[in-house]
């Protein structure tokens, strides 16, 4: 890490540093293009994975946390870059280094209405554009009576904003096409079977072939990150179960991670043992009921109530010892909320005897059919370097060979002890994705295995104080949800709740590079691909 | 299910006596009973999910819970085709437009059932600038389910409760002329959309 910081302090005298969980560099807003670039292109620094980009209102100033990881060393970096200016801010931009920036800096721009320049696209990612102010900035004023409820059909417009820098350091606002002018859009979604919830689609075609896409997201954003400054740090857990719900169990413990790790709270072994076996049911109930949707688009139904089957099983294992079949809200501040259930050990191991069984269904069913080998085989290919440029983590990205999941990469609780194999497929398409999700149902039976007859005696909840207090500073903490890498950034400024709580899903980016992997396919494979893609709409929205 | 089990049934005998207070053409009445029993028995549900809660939906589908023992195994894909629109999940600004819209596509006679806490009155999001607190803000509701998620079970109940509605009422110059709807959507105009 020393290294990197001499390195980058020759290069960039400007740059100050600050040594946190990662190393974080103050960098000017004039320099930090080129610092991007170099940090991205030099041999011994190629962080060329952007996890995300944190939005920051810090009441003065506002700014951006980029954090960034290298895919070769798993070295970690952060850069912090503000402004001043807070009726008219403005960044540079690096959607042309990331492919993921782009979106990610729209998301910025949505919330705190900093405009990126050199973005091509500086159009507000979820909210409508007539919204009036930036909901997350400290200042924004939220009566209902600002924004009431559109008693209107949205306003739709062809065109987006690009900003562009002159030659005399001027900055120009320039109107361009989202489609070009004599483009045949189609419209696909929101309220479509197969978007997997409310996204929308506007669809350049060529006949049958796809142009180009421009995914409309934000008919499902709910605010979470806004409501939980409000709200009490216990009280914030309880909005992870309702992003992604079928990664309820991660989400949680990633939060209550970061939450424990601020407040220095250390967790009973068999805490952790019941978060990890929690997390390993939720990812199998998750592949199930993704390869039963998934099916059921490429016209399978049967598959539905043949996964829906094994799903049913955990979830009746949940039901028993958390008390809900959905949004559990379990795990809590220092362990869990209740201990196990006297029958669980004997049902997750009635569960383990059937998975095998039913994987060999599913294969015999449905993987080496002919029709879903034709559908599915060399359809929405990613290579590698894309998914790391568009930060396509998770069973998606291992299908393009490239290894992501952070349990290995950063174990986190008690997953450096345990023995599995990260699923990796090389061939990057649809069929790839798939069979990545179907492996990773054995990989995580087997963690269960492991785990299920040396679960430690012991409290499952230790004591934490009633009223609880973060010191000053942030944390940035990540997690394998049961479709990629999960972060919850975290910055306190010694209140009882969040100062600003920022969540990183891994669905964000599995849609954002729909428009890369479909364009030059035929439309119908947009719905194996999407599928295949397996993102859950409230989770990107939030 | 016994009549003492239902949770409200002052609601349907209130139906029943508004519907015995004019009295019923023998005739008519013969033929909405007919109507409305294959009506109620037969309801086509839209496909519509924003989130949590159309999880359950997918629950309610498949074999365990199995909702085509009650005939309302055919969800439709398409609004012009289904009877009701279980609204499950968050309503946010950016939907209110659209969900307005599948009502107003929906063939007559129309119902819609709220399903789940955020549906119902916002929920957990009651704090938040993006989210309709209530759907009852845009489209008349006729059958409230709480729960965050419901479950498969409670949804059962919930469209029990609708079809238990659509028994009761009068289909002949009744429901199939609906002027209370057409007032509430007088009292919530949306421009642009044709009512």
């Amino acid at each position: 890490m020393a290294d990197i910081q001499e390195k980058i302090a020759k290069l960039f005298p400007d740059a100050t540093f600050e040594q946190g969980d990662t190393l974080l560099v103050n960098i000017p807003d004039e320099k930090w293009h080129n610092l991007a670039r170099t940090l991205r292109d030099d041999a011994d620094l190629s962080f060329d994975f952007l996890v995300t980009i944190v939005g920051m209102d810090w009441k003065e100033t506002l700014g951006c946390i980029y954090y960034l990881t290298s895919t070769r060393n798993n070295a970690k970096i952060s850069v912090k870059v503000t402004t001043a200016d807070r009726s008219n801010p403005m960044l540079h931009s690096i959607s042309d280094l990331w492919a993921i920036a782009g979106i990610f800096e729209r998301e910025v721009y949505d919330y705190f209405g900093i405009v990126f320049i050199g973005n091509p696209d500086m159009r507000r990612l979820f909210l409508s554009i007539d919204w009036k102010g930036y909901p997350l900035r400290k200042d924004y004023d939220e009566s209902p009576e600002t924004n009431p409820v559109p008693t209107d059909n949205e306003r739709q417009s062809d065109y987006t904003d690009t900003y562009v820098e002159l030659e005399d350091g001027k900055v120009e606002k320039r109107e361009t096409r989202v489609f070009e002018a004599d483009d045949f859009v189609v419209n696909i979604g929101p309220q479509h079977p197969a978007t997997h919830g409310v996204l929308r689609f506007r669809t350049a075609v060529d006949g049958e072939t796809i142009k180009k896409i421009d995914v409309y997201m934000g008919y499902i954003h709910r605010g979470i990150e806004k409501i939980c400054e409000k709200l009490t740090y216990p009280q914030t857990l309880h909005f992870m179960d309702r992003l992604d719900y079928f990664s309820a169990h991660p989400y949680h413990h990633c939060l209550c991670m970061t939450i424990e790790q601020a407040a220095g709270i250390e967790i009973s072994r068999r805490a952790q043992v019941i978060r990890v076996l929690m997390d390993e049911l939720s990812r199998i109930a998750s592949h199930c009921l993704f390869m039963g949707t998934f099916c059921m688009d490429l016209g399978a139904t049967t598959m539905l109530f043949y996964t829906l089957r094994v799903r049913e099983q955990i979830l009746d294992i949940m039901e028993k010892t958390c008390g809900a079949r959905m949004t559990f809200n379990y795990e809590c501040i220092g362990g869990v909320m209740q201990d196990l259930h006297p029958d669980f050990v004997s049902d997750v191991k009635a569960l383990l005897a059937v998975i095998p069984k039913n994987i060999k269904e599913y294969n015999q069913i449905f993987t080496g059919n002919i029709i879903a080998k034709n559908r599915m085989e060399g359809v929405g290919v990613l290579s590698r370097e894309d998914a790391i440029s568009w930060a396509v983590t998770g069973p998606s990205g291992r299908a393009s060979g490239w290894a992501c999941d952070v349990r290995k990469t950063d174990p986190y609780s008690i997953y450096g002890e345990l023995e599995f194999d990260e699923v990796i497929r090389h061939e990057g398409d649809s069929m790839a994705r798939f069979k990545v999700r179907l492996d990773e149902i054995t990989q995580s039976a087997r963690i269960i295995e492991q785990l299920i007859d040396n679960i430690p005696d012991g409290e499952y909840c230790v004591k934490v104080p009633k009223v609880l207090k973060l010191p000053v500073g942030h944390w940035f903490r990540k997690v394998e949800g049961c479709r990629g890498t999960f972060g919850i950034f975290l910055e306190s400024d010694g209140a009882t709740s969040p100062y600003r709580l920022k969540i990183v899903p891994p669905s964000l980016p599995a849609a954002a590079v729909v428009d890369h992997i479909t364009s030059g396919n035929k439309i119908a494979d947009l719905i194996t691909i999407g599928g295949s893609l397996d993102y859950i709409v409230p989770d990107m929205d939030r | 299910m016994p009549y003492e089990a239902w949770k409200d049934n002052e609601y349907i005998e209130s139906l029943v006596k508004e519907l015995q207070a004019n009295g019923t053409n023998v005739i008519v009445g013969t033929f909405d009973k007919l109507i409305n029993w294959g009506r109620s028995n037969s309801l086509w549900p839209l496909t519509f999910a924003t989130s949590c809660c159309g999880i359950e939906f997918v629950s309610l589908g498949a074999a365990r819970y199995d909702m085509a023992r009650f005939g309302w195994e055919v969800a439709r894909s398409s609004p012009r085709q289904a009877d009701f629109i279980m609204v499950a999940g968050t309503i946010v600004h950016r939907m209110a437009p659209v969900l307005r819209r599948l009502y107003d596509q929906l063939a007559e006679p129309k119902y819609v059932i709220a399903c789940g806490a955020c549906a119902v009155s916002g929920g957990p999001f009651k704090k938040s600038y993006h989210v309709v607190m209530g759907v009852d803000k845009i489209i008349p509701v006729d059958v409230y389910l709480p729960g965050c998620p419901p479950r498969p079970e409670a949804m059962i109940y919930s469209i029990m409760q609708l079809s238990r509605k659509i028994k009761v009422e009068r289909f002949f110059g009744g429901v199939n002329r609906q002027e209370k709807q057409e007032e509430f959507l007088k009292a919530h105009p949306i421009e642009g959309v044709d009512d």
